[in-house]
């Protein structure tokens, strides 16, 4: 198996804030890896020194082989390229964006003309050349990024959240583009990412990241599958709890969370359970639910972060669960933050690691 | 009364007949408020990208340098060049005193520090992660630079037009240092210090003249960047000059 890149023992600090704490990492020639962990664990670092902006403080990276000189990034910074997590645009149009890199690379304006369309072809925003690129939805634009970093056919695609405060039908639209560009343009891809299921549909090894170190490294199934004690040692990921597991008479199964949140699952478990639940299956609503979903609690929001189609609310019943609805949900609904509101999800819907 | 109004006729009179004189006078302005302007750009704006873009001990002093260099009264300028430029000064060997050169000069040194300051509050509110993005793109360091001063270039626009109206409309250096010499092959009257003159002499129809001139020069150079800022044309233009005007206009609707 050919080794793209190599991280050894690779150390980032800031002033004395270590955010990447002697790291080894080996990226494979045509693989997705996506780096899962909290906010603030060293995902984005790592992607920066990987895209050569960024210099580690200690430690070698190497590319193709060689061993980078981060004092002379300038030739090897042409075959990395890193998308950002927050959009940033060059404020011309959609083309010239995306030809921006080829420019810079020589590419005769026929051949630019060309790869721009196909581009655009990828990411589904055919005929959009001309377009203000700034002018374009949230979602438009993250894609417009992706196909300018596409475009330059590099060996290692990075991306850092990539479809983190998009609506469904975009992160569905760039989930695919990912995966095609991998299977079909064997282009290596290195995401960062804090989406427990985007971890597990996309890549083909997870690195878990705490605190910037690697803890644990495999297949999704093999990180998934048997690790919920690190699971668990990222808190930070949305709705992911750690509880001590009772098995009822019923032949289901009790976490308690603490501070008197008891949630209920399909499985048998017992002792100490790591368990995950997606925002998208939390129904919210403003009186308690008569109905078969066995998970109902009351609480109130504490938190509110508008995602363009949708809102995403924090609801505090003694533990913050993370809840996503539709902007027009929550128009009707007439939420405020501190409005009390009640959180219903079927016990099937609760993964447990 | 009757004076003044007649005076406004007569220079109404002169605009219209082109009197070779009056318009002689406006094209020196031009081509000396023009040429300083260029001049002032060709340090200014990289003195600007240097201060915005670098941390060094001394930014903010420097910054604020500028900043209030731009009260400077002009006349403490003109004084100051006055004595460089003189006989005994330390650049008199040049000849440089009462020559257009010498207006040049005065005029682009009292415009950089418009140029600068706007120039790096322009460069200053472009996204800072605009530099990265074009290295992630493959761009050198000085690509990348670019990048950020194109980002930059509406305010930049704005600065250079800002500075052009300063230099055109200026009087203290240009007296100081240019002599308003109204004759010979070496004139050094503008528009400015040529109203002072022919207001002196009595010729109060030509005064008046070059006034109307001088404001209908920095009006129409103000209404076109504002028509041209609103269309978002400028910035667009001067970036992709190959885009159809009627592009933007069907895209804005």
């Amino acid at each position: 198996m050919t080794i793209v890149a190599q991280l050894k023992d690779l150390t980032k600090a800031y002033g004395s804030k270590i955010v990447v704490n002697a790291v080894n990492l080996q990226i494979h020639e045509g693989e997705i890896l996506a780096l899962l962990g909290p906010n603030g664990s060293g995902k984005s670092t790592i992607l920066k020194i990987l895209a050569f902006i960024e210099s580690p403080s200690n430690g070698t990276v190497e590319f193709n082989g060689e061993t980078v000189n981060y004092k002379k990034t300038e030739r090897v910074r042409l075959q990395s390229t890193l998308v950002f997590q927050k959009t940033t645009l060059f404020s011309t149009s959609v083309y010239n964006n995306i030809a921006y890199g080829l420019k810079i690379r020589g590419v005769p304006k026929n051949e630019r003309e060309e790869e721009v369309s196909k581009a655009l072809k990828i990411v589904k925003l055919q005929g959009f050349e001309k377009r203000p690129a700034k002018k374009l939805s949230g979602g438009e634009q993250q894609r417009v990024a992706i196909a300018r970093a596409l475009v330059l056919k590099t060996k290692l695609l990075l991306l850092d959240e990539p479809t983190a405060n998009l609506d469904p039908k975009n992160a569905g639209i760039l989930e695919e583009v990912i995966e095609t560009v991998n299977r079909e343009n064997k282009v290596t891809i290195v995401i960062a990412t804090h989406n427990m299921f985007q971890a597990e549909k996309l890549p083909h090894r997870i690195a878990l990241m705490n605190e910037g170190k690697i803890t644990e490294i495999g297949t999704p199934a093999e990180v998934f599958g048997k690790l919920s004690k690190n699971l668990a040692s990222f808190a930070a990921v949305e709705n992911t709890f750690t509880g001590t597991a009772q098995p009822t008479a019923e032949g289901t199964t009790i976490v308690d969370l603490g501070s008197n949140v008891h949630v209920e699952i399909a499985e048998l478990r017992e002792g100490e359970t790591t368990i995950f639940v997606n925002p998208k299956d939390i129904i919210l609503c403003q009186e308690p639910l008569n109905s078969s979903a066995r998970n109902v609690f009351n609480g109130k929001i504490t938190e509110i972060t508008d995602l363009g189609n949708l809102v995403k609310l924090k609801v505090d019943v003694g533990r913050a669960f993370s809840v996503q609805i539709t902007k027009r949900s929550y128009t009707e609904m007439t939420l405020t933050l501190g409005s009390q509101v009640c959180i219903v999800f079927k016990a099937s819907s609760v993964n447990v690691f | 009364m009757a004076d003044i109004l007649g005076g406004i006729i007569e220079a109404f009179r002169l605009i219209a007949t082109g009197n070779p004189e009056l318009y002689g006078i406006v094209s020196r302005s031009l081509l000396f408020s023009g040429t300083a302007v260029i001049l002032a750009i060709l340090w200014g704006t990289p003195l600007a990208m240097l201060i915005a873009i670098k941390e060094f001990r001394w930014k903010t002093i420097l910054k604020t340098f500028f900043s209030t260099l731009i009260g400077l009264p002009t006349v403490v300028l003109g004084l100051i060049l006055l004595l460089i430029f003189s006989k005994g000064g330390p650049l008199g060997f040049l000849g440089l005193l009462y020559t257009p050169a010498a207006i040049i000069i005065g005029q682009a040194l009292l415009i950089t520090p418009i140029l600068v300051s706007i120039g790096i509050s322009a460069i200053e509110s472009v996204d800072p992660e605009i530099l990265n993005l074009s290295k992630t793109l493959g761009a050198s360091e000085s690509q990348a630079q670019v990048s950020v001063l194109k980002e930059a270039l509406n305010g930049i626009i704005l600065s250079d037009i800002a500075s052009f109206n300063r230099a055109i409309g200026e009087l203290g250096v240009v007296l100081l240092v240019g002599g308003n010499i109204a004759g010979g092959g070496n004139r050094t009257d503008v528009l400015t210090t040529a109203i002072s003159r022919y207001t002196a002499i009595g010729e109060i129809d030509y005064a008046i003249a070059l006034g109307i001139l001088l404001m209908i020069i920095v009006f129409a150079i103000n209404i076109i960047v504002v028509v041209l800022r609103r269309a978002n044309y400028i910035v667009e233009l001067a970036k992709a000059p190959y885009f159809k005007l009627k592009t933007y206009r069907e895209n804005k609707t």
